[in-house]
C-alpha cells in the first residue's frame, strides 16, 4: 500500500465493539454514540441548529413586514388599530407562563422529580398553548366577521384600503405560521408528556424534555416580537380602537 | 450527564421581568416619543427574548458553540435585513440614474 | 480472488426491502440517494433535450413556444433542486463523512432516512406537476407571473420544492452536528479531510439560507391559491421584494452546489499527485469563505430589476471579494499537482477538467459581476454559458470524480479504466462544444428562455446542440460501466489508489458498523509525506 505511517491506530482493547453482549449501558443510549454525554450534547445541538432554521424561516415574513411597513407607515398604523390590543397582551402572558411552566418541567427532569410532577408542568404548559390557540381562534372568527380576511370579500372602511389588506395578508401569513408552529408543539408536548408519565425521564436522560423546551420557548420568542409589531403600532395616535 | 440546575426562584425572577416588559410595551405604546416609539418597542422585545435564550433555555450555562449557533442565526436575519433594505432606502440616490 | 463466503459488509448485511427502505445505515442512505438522484439527472437531461432540440431551428417549429417555456423550466427546476443540490452531500457526503471522521454513523441516522423520504415525496409533487403539463415560469417563478398570470402548475411544483428543502435542511443539520460531536478522538478541526471542511460549509449554507426560500415559495404558493396580496402590485405588493427573497438563497444555493465539488476535487488532486494539499489552512477557510460571502452577494442577480445603483455598486464589489476564496483553491490545487506525482486515472482526469472549467465559469462570473457589463449580457446566453460552466463543468465533473474515486471503496469492484477515461474525455469535449458557443451568442446578443431566435445565431445553437448530444452520450457511459462493474469487474480491494484517508483503512465495500473500534488519530488523515513539526501544514 503506502510506505508512510498510517493515521489509524486501533487501540489494544476494543473500546466499542459491534453488536449486543457487551458493556452494560443506560437504556436510552443509542449505539453510535460513545456515551450518554455525547448523545445528549448532539441532540441539543441538533435542535439548536434547527432553531437558526426556524429564525431564518420566520426572518422571510419579518422581512416582508419590514418591507411594506416602510413603504406604507400610515396604512400599518390604520390597520394595526383594528386588532385587539387586550387578546394580544393576554396572549403575550399566556405564553410566557407556559414557558415558565415548560422551564419548570424540565427542571422536574433534571432533578429526578416524580413523574407525576413532571407530568403537572407539562400538561399545564399545554393549557396555556391551547389557551393561546383559543384565543386566536376568537380573534380569526372577529376578522372574518368583520370582512378583513385578505381575498375577493376584504372589505376596508379606513383610508388605506390597500395596505390594509397587505397588513392583514402579513398578520394572518406570520401568525397562522407562528399558530401552525404551536399545534406542532403541542403534538411534541403530547408525546414527551406520555413518555414522562411512563417514567422514561430523570437525570441520567431528561434530553427530549429539554429539547422540545428549546422548541417550545422559541415558539414564544417569536410571539415576542409578532405582538408589538402587529398589535402596538402607533397606538398614541388613537385612544384604543 | 446533568447540565446546570438553576433554583426555582430564577425562573420566577425571569418570568417577572417578563411580564413587567410585557406591561411596559404596551404602555410605551400609548406615549408619543416619535421615532423613539419602534426604538423602545425594539429594545423591551429585545431584551425579552435574550431573558428567555439565556436563562430559560440555558444559553447562559451552555457551551461556547451553543451561544455562536444561536447568535449566528439572529446575525443572519441582520443580514437579510441590512442588505435588502439598503437598496430600498438607496433608490434615487445615484444622480444621473433613474433608480 | 473471490472467497466461497464474502465477509459480511453494508450490502450484504440484510437483504429483504425493509432492510434498505427502513435503513439507519448511512451507506445505504447515500445509495437511496444515489438510485433517485440519477432518476432526476435524466429527467432533466431529458427535458434539456428537448430544449437542445427545438433551438437548433430559429423558429419555434418543434415546440410551441408556451412548451418551451415549460420544458427549460423543468429542466431547471428538476436539474437545481433535485440533482444539483443534493448530490455530491447525499451520496457521497452521507457515505464518507462517518467514515472519514472515525464514527459508526452520523449524528441522527432516523432523520437522516427522513430526509430521503422527504426528498422522494418532494420529487413526486414535481413529477406530478411536469405530468400535468409542467411549470412555464422559469426555475426562477419570478412574481407576479407566478403568482397571478401564470396558468401552470405552479402551486404543485411549488409545494414540491418546499418539501425537497426540508431534505436538504435536514442533510446539514445532521452533517453540522456529526463533524462538532462525533469526530474521533484525537481528530482535531485541522487533521480533518478537506472534504469534510468542504461539507461543513455547505452544510452552513444549507441551514441558513434553505428556510428562506420555503417561505418564499409559501408566500407564492400561499397568494396563488387564496389570492392573496404579498408579491402583487395590484395591492401594493413588490415584485422585487419576491427577488430579494428568492436570491438570499438560490444564490448561496449554487455555493451548496460547487462547495461539496470542489472538496471532492481536493481528495483527488491529493491522491492523484501523492502529495499533501498546498496550504490546508487557506483551503479550510476558503470554504468557510465562500459560504460566508457567499451570503452577502444576491443582489447581482437584480442588477436591471429595478435595484437601486447604489445596491448595485455594495453587491457588484462584494461578488468580487466571493471570487477570491474560490482563487486560493484554484492555485492551491494547482500548486499540490506542482512536483506532485500525478498520475492521470479516470477521476483524476475529472478533476483536471474540473479545475480548468470551473476556472473558465468563474472568471466569466467576474464578467457578470461587472454593473456596466451585465446590464448588456443579463437574460442572454453568456449567462446560461457562465452557469453551465460551473454548475456542469464544475459541480457534476466534481461528483463523476468523485463517483469514480470511491466507487471501489461503495461497491468493493473497479470499473473498467478504459472506457473510464474515453467517457470522461466524451463528457470534456461534448461539454464544451455545448456551451463555449452559447458564451458567444450570448454576447452577441441573444436572450435565454426564447424558443425563436434571429437566424445570424443559427450555427451556434447547431454546435451547441450537436456538443449535447455528445455530452449525453459521455454521461450514458458510465451508467453502463459502473452497472456492468457490479458483478463483473474484479475485487477492489481495500485501497486500490494507494491514497491515504480513514476510508482507504478498511475494507472495501466496508461493513456497516466502519470500524472494529473506535480509531484513535494521531496525524492529519491525508498525510502522503512525512509530517513536519515545522511549516505550515
Amino acid at each position: 500500500m503506502s510506505d508512510a505511517p498510517s493515521a489509524y491506530q486501533p487501540p489494544p482493547v476494543a473500546i466499542h465493539p459491534a453488536g449486543h453482549g457487551h458493556t452494560p449501558h443506560h437504556p436510552y443510549l443509542q449505539h453510535h454514540f460513545d456515551n450518554m454525554e455525547q448523545q445528549a450534547e448532539a441532540s441539543t445541538l441538533g435542535m439548536w441548529v434547527f432553531l437558526v432554521t426556524e429564525i431564518m424561516f420566520f426572518g422571510g415574513l419579518f422581512m416582508a413586514y419590514l418591507v411594506y411597513r416602510w413603504q406604507a407607515p400610515l396604512g400599518f398604523q390604520e390597520a394595526s388599530h383594528h386588532l385587539n390590543i387586550y387578546w394580544g397582551a393576554a396572549n403575550t402572558a399566556i405564553l410566557i407562563v407556559s414557558s415558565l411552566t415548560m422551564a419548570f418541567a424540565v427542571r422536574a427532569a433534571q432533578t429526578s422529580q416524580p413523574a407525576r410532577k413532571q407530568v403537572f408542568w407539562l400538561v399545564s404548559t399545554m393549557v396555556f398553548g391551547a389557551a393561546f390557540l383559543g384565543i386566536k381562534a376568537i380573534e380569526y372568527s372577529d376578522k372574518f366577521k368583520d370582512h378583513i380576511i385578505p381575498g375577493p370579500d376584504f372589505v376596508w372602511h379606513g383610508l388605506y384600503p390597500k395596505p390594509a389588506e397587505q397588513f392583514y395578508s402579513l398578520y394572518f401569513a406570520m401568525t397562522g405560521l407562528h399558530a401552525l408552529h404551536m399545534v406542532i408543539g403541542l403534538g411534541i408536548m403530547s408525546v414527551i408528556t406520555w413518555m414522562a408519565w411512563r417514567k422514561t425521564f430523570d437525570n441520567e436522560y431528561y434530553t427530549p424534555v429539554e429539547v422540545a423546551g428549546l422548541y417550545w420557548h422559541f415558539v414564544d420568542i417569536v410571539w415576542i416580537f409578532l405582538f408589538p409589531l402587529l398589535y402596538l403600532i402607533g397606538r398614541h395616535y388613537h385612544a384604543a380602537a | 450527564m446533568s447540565g446546570h440546575v438553576a433554583p426555582k426562584s430564577m425562573y420566577y425572577g425571569v418570568f417577572g421581568a417578563l411580564m413587567v416588559g410585557t406591561a411596559l410595551t404596551v404602555a410605551a405604546a400609548f406615549v408619543d416619543m416619535g421615532a423613539l416609539n419602534n426604538v423602545v418597542m425594539l429594545a423591551i422585545a429585545i431584551t425579552k427574548a435574550l431573558l428567555v435564550i439565556l436563562f430559560f433555555m440555558h444559553v447562559r450555562w451552555s457551551t461556547r458553540l451553543t451561544w455562536v449557533v444561536a447568535a449566528s442565526g439572529f446575525f443572519w436575519l441582520l443580514i437579510l435585513f441590512g442588505l435588502t433594505m439598503q437598496d430600498y432606502l438607496t433608490r434615487g440616490w445615484v444622480d444621473g440614474t433613474w433608480r | 480472488m473471490e472467497t466461497t463466503a464474502p465477509p459480511l459488509n453494508y450490502l450484504n448485511n440484510g437483504h429483504t426491502i425493509a432492510s434498505w427502505l427502513l435503513t439507519k445505515d448511512h451507506k445505504r442512505i447515500a445509495l437511496l440517494y444515489l438510485v433517485s438522484i440519477t432518476f432526476f439527472f435524466f429527467l432533466g437531461g431529458f427535458f434539456a433535450l428537448l430544449v437542445r432540440l427545438e433551438l437548433l431551428t430559429p423558429a419555434a417549429d418543434l415546440l410551441e413556444p408556451d412548451m418551451y417555456n415549460r420544458m427549460f423550466t423543468m429542466h431547471g427546476i428538476v436539474m437545481v433542486f433535485f440533482f444539483l443540490i443534493p448530490s455530491i452531500p447525499a451520496v457521497l457526503g452521507n457515505f464518507l463523512i462517518p467514515i472519514m471522521i472515525g464514527a459508526k454513523d452520523l449524528a441522527f441516522p432516523r432523520i437522516n432516512l427522513l430526509s430521503w423520504y422527504i426528498y422522494v415525496l418532494g420529487g413526486i409533487f414535481t413529477i406530478l406537476a411536469a405530468l400535468l403539463g409542467g411549470v412555464d415560469t422559469g426555475w426562477t417563478f419570478y412574481a407576479p407571473y407566478s403568482t397571478s398570470a401564470s396558468n401552470s402548475n405552479v402551486l404543485l411544483a411549488g409545494v414540491g420544492i418546499f418539501i425537497t428543502g426540508f431534505s436538504s435542511i435536514l442533510t446539514g443539520l445532521n452533517f453540522i452536528v456529526t463533524v462538532h460531536r462525533m469526530r474521533a478522538p484525537g481528530l482535531t478541526w485541522f487533521r480533518l479531510p478537506l472534504f469534510v471542511w468542504a461539507h461543513y460549509a455547505t452544510s452552513l449554507i444549507m441551514i441558513l439560507g434553505t428556510p428562506v426560500i420555503a417561505i418564499t415559495v409559501l408566500l407564492v404558493a400561499v397568494e396563488r391559491a387564496f389570492h392573496l396580496g404579498i408579491f402583487d402590485p395590484a395591492l401594493g405588493g413588490d415584485p422585487v421584494l419576491f427577488q430579494h427573497l428568492f436570491w438570499f438563497y438560490s444564490h448561496p444555493a449554487v455555493y451548496i452546489m460547487i462547495l461539496p465539488a470542489m472538496g471532492v476535487v481536493a481528495e483527488l488532486v491529493q491522491a492523484f499527485s501523492r502529495k499533501n494539499i498546498f496550504g490546508y489552512t487557506f483551503v479550510a477557510f476558503s470554504s468557510l469563505a465562500i459560504a460566508i460571502i457567499g451570503f452577502l452577494v444576491w443582489g447581482h442577480h437584480l442588477f436591471v430589476a429595478g435595484q437601486s445603483t447604489y445596491a448595485g455598486l455594495v453587491f457588484s464589489i462584494i461578488s468580487f471579494f466571493v471570487a477570491i476564496p474560490s482563487a486560493v483553491k484554484v492555485f492551491n490545487w494547482t500548486a499540490t499537482m506542482y512536483k506532485g506525482s500525478v498520475s492521470w486515472d479516470s477521476p483524476m482526469l475529472y478533476a483536471f477538467g474540473f479545475i480548468g472549467l470551473f476556472s473558465i465559469g468563474g472568471l466569466t462570473g467576474l464578467f457578470l459581476a461587472t454593473l456596466g457589463m451585465d446590464i448588456h449580457m443579463h437574460d442572454t446566453y453568456f449567462i446560461i454559458a457562465h452557469f453551465h460552466y460551473v454548475m456542469v463543468g464544475g459541480a457534476i465533473f466534481g461528483y463523476l470524480g468523485g463517483m469514480h474515486y470511491w466507487w471501489p471503496k461503495i461497491t468493493g469492484r473497479m470499473y473498467p479504466e478504459g472506457w473510464a477515461k474515453f467517457a470522461a474525455l466524451n463528457v470534456f469535449v461534448g461539454f464544451n462544444l455545448t456551451f463555449f458557443p452559447q458564451f458567444i451568442v450570448g454576447y452577441l446578443g441573444m436572450p435565454r428562455r426564447y424558443a425563436m431566435y434571429a437566424p445570424e445565431f443559427q450555427i451556434y445553437n447547431v454546435l451547441s446542440t450537436a456538443g449535447a448530444t455528445i455530452l449525453g452520450v459521455g454521461y450514458l457511459i458510465p451508467m453502463i460501466y459502473f452497472a456492468w462493474s457490479l458483478k463483473n469487474a474484479p475485487l477492489a480491494g481495500d485501497n486500490p489508489w494507494g491514497a491515504r484517508g480513514l476510508e482507504w483503512e478498511i475494507p472495501s465495500p466496508p461493513p456497516t458498523e466502519n470500524f472494529p473500534a473506535t480509531p484513535i488519530v494521531t496525524e492529519g488523515t491525508h498525510q502522503y509525506a512525512p509530517s513536519r513539526e515545522v511549516g505550515i501544514v
